[in-house]
């Protein structure tokens, strides 16, 4: 039962993404790919619990390496993103 | 359900929906930024409330992670230049593929021997697909990064028998799934995904060349999240799923894109490699009328309209700030400039789009394909930068073309094509453009920002 619950998820977040990304512009595609280049570093969430668990030694490594791993992504992916769209300027009236 | 694990999926409904806000605010250039900002607030809080799972007994080693991690995205978003981003979101795509490898691995290496009896095979399933998307996206991107950054050359690398080791690397997914899912205490079968999966990576995009290129990354990206997603099926983590999957949506919508706009399926752009290069079915003949920057200057000066179409050549020959101030002095001439923006112009999507902002080039000038296409009579003056088959009207007329049948910027209808090239040599995919050699079509020769700079050198001697 669970495991149809998972996959009940799986359908709405994938029909949700599709309507969302459908309505950004052409003109914003590369800030949307970075930008789900930081949303792509959740990743990070489910790498805390291997890093920070009672675990044996390779384990938290693996862990620890996937922490550093998403938080590049999060962290640059964030801040790469908020640079370019701040580029974006509308033409004054003069 | 504790009160804590009650507090930390609410807080993760929480982020979700700030995910979807900030996704929702990236519909306009104007709300934008906002955007991202309310989706970098979702991810903190998604870390912040995960901090309090009670599994999380030392914060030493996540701190330490995190410390690198933070350390080194912050230097490289601060540094990148914009004309880079294409390599930038390549090796991101893959560090995102490979932290999800990483924690599909240390899955199944924190299992306690008993727990292999009792765990569910559909955990291994998917533990298993988080190795192999994972895997894939890592030494994919970092081929790709490699071919976008120069560090590699971008043509495709095809050889015999590429075939074969495709098929022999789906085969092997398959035998290896199998076992892995059926017998996961024996750690075999788990390296065994890993080399394959990386392998596989590598050979898929290999054989890619580099105009294909927007297309692999978006597909990357796409497999970034989908990834993670597989991750989180694996963790039985939902906002793992839930964002794992927007992403996956985003870059699977713009690979849909990117092959509408080169009139290709997805399969035909995988397997280019493996298709025989098409024989021209004719042969164009013509001369090329070259004009020199001042003669460009003195049309320039008496033109009312002029449409700029950018290519990745403008990026090469870092073009954009003299465009920009080009387009000021022709509008104090009282005349109009805009901009036309093929869907795969550069090696992103929207990778024009950026380089001129960054010039400071408002958004509202950047038109699409579609919007310019039907007024392309009333140019007075296309200006071609670094683009070939963006432009090129063999998709049109020519059948035996390889582009034949790509939607393209037909700039060839306006009164005059002004084509800043290089040479006079064939563009990036060796299909010779009639383009040039059209009557209302001058060349332009020399690197592109020399071009432009002599020509704003015109327009302040007079």
């Amino acid at each position: 039962m669970e495991n149809i619950y998972l996959i009940f998820i799986v359908l709405l977040a994938a029909l949700l993404g599709f309507e969302l990304i459908r309505k950004v512009p052409a003109t914003l595609h590369t800030p949307l790919m970075s930008g789900s280049n930081a949303i792509s570093g959740i990743t990070l969430v489910g790498a805390l619990v291997a890093s920070g668990g009672d675990h044996n030694w390779l384990t938290t490594i693996l862990g620890t390496a996937a922490v550093a791993l998403a938080s590049i992504n999060v962290v640059g992916g964030y801040l790469v993103t908020d640079r370019m769209l701040g580029m974006f300027k509308k033409k004054q009236n003069k | 359900m504790s009160s804590i694990e009650l507090i930390i999926n609410l807080a993760y409904v929480v982020a979700a929906a700030l995910f979807i806000i900030g996704l929702k605010l990236l519909s306009h250039p104007s709300s934008a930024r906002k955007g991202n900002l309310v989706s970098a607030i979702g991810m903190f809080v998604a870390v912040v409330v995960t901090l309090l799972d009670k599994q999380i007994i030392d914060f030493h080693w996540i701190l330490l992670g995190f410390v690198i991690g933070a350390a080194y995205g912050a230097w490289k978003a601060k540094k990148v230049e914009m004309t880079q981003m294409p390599e930038m979101v390549s090796l991101f795509n893959g560090f995102g593929g490979l932290a999800s490898l990483l924690l599909g691995w240390a899955t199944i290496t924190g299992m306690h021997l008993v727990s292999f009896a009792t765990t569910s095979e559909f955990v291994f399933l998917t533990v298993f697909l988080t190795i192999l998307i994972g895997g894939i996206t890592f030494s994919g991107s970092v081929i790709a990064w490699g071919k976008l950054s120069g560090k590699m050359n971008a043509k495709a690398v095809i050889f015999a028998g590429l075939r074969e080791l495709s098929i022999a690397h789906l085969l092997g997914f398959v035998a290896i799934g199998y076992l892995f899912v059926t017998q996961p205490d024996n750690l075999v079968w788990l390296y065994a995904s890993i080399a394959l999966a990386l392998s596989f990576g590598i050979w898929a995009t290999i054989s890619i060349g580099g105009a294909d290129m927007p297309v692999v990354i978006a597909l990357l990206n796409s497999y970034s999240g989908i990834a993670a997603c597989a991750a989180g099926l694996a963790v039985n983590n939902t906002i793992l799923i839930v964002t794992g999957l927007l992403v996956g949506a985003s870059g699977l919508i713009l690979t849909n894109i990117m092959c509408k706009a080169m009139n290709r399926s997805l399969m035909n752009v995988l397997l280019s490699g493996f298709a025989k290069p098409v024989e021209m079915g004719e042969v164009i003949e013509g001369e090329v009328k070259i004009l020199s920057a001042q003669d460009a200057f003195y049309v320039l000066e008496a033109a009312q309209s002029v449409l700029v179409v950018p290519g990745y050549g403008m990026a090469v020959a870092q073009a954009q700030h003299a465009v920009r101030e080009l387009q000021s002095l022709l509008e104090e001439n009282n005349c109009t400039v805009e901009y036309a923006i093929h869907p795969v112009a550069g090696r992103m999507p929207g990778h024009m789009n950026v380089l001129l902002a960054e010039a400071d080039v408002p958004y509202d000038l950047l038109y699409e394909m579609d919007d310019v296409n039907p007024r392309m009579e009333n140019y007075d003056v296309v200006i071609v930068i670094g683009a070939n088959d963006v432009v090129n009207p063999a998709a049109k007329e020519m059948k035996g073309s390889p582009i034949y049948g790509m939607p393209v910027i037909e700039v060839y209808r306006a009164k005059s094509v002004f084509v800043l090239k290089r040479s006079a040599a064939a563009g990036f995919a060796g299909v010779d453009n009639p383009l040039f050699f059209k009557d209302n079509t001058r060349m332009v020769l020399g690197d592109a920002k020399d071009t432009i700079n002599s020509i704003i050198r015109e327009f302040g001697d007079d």
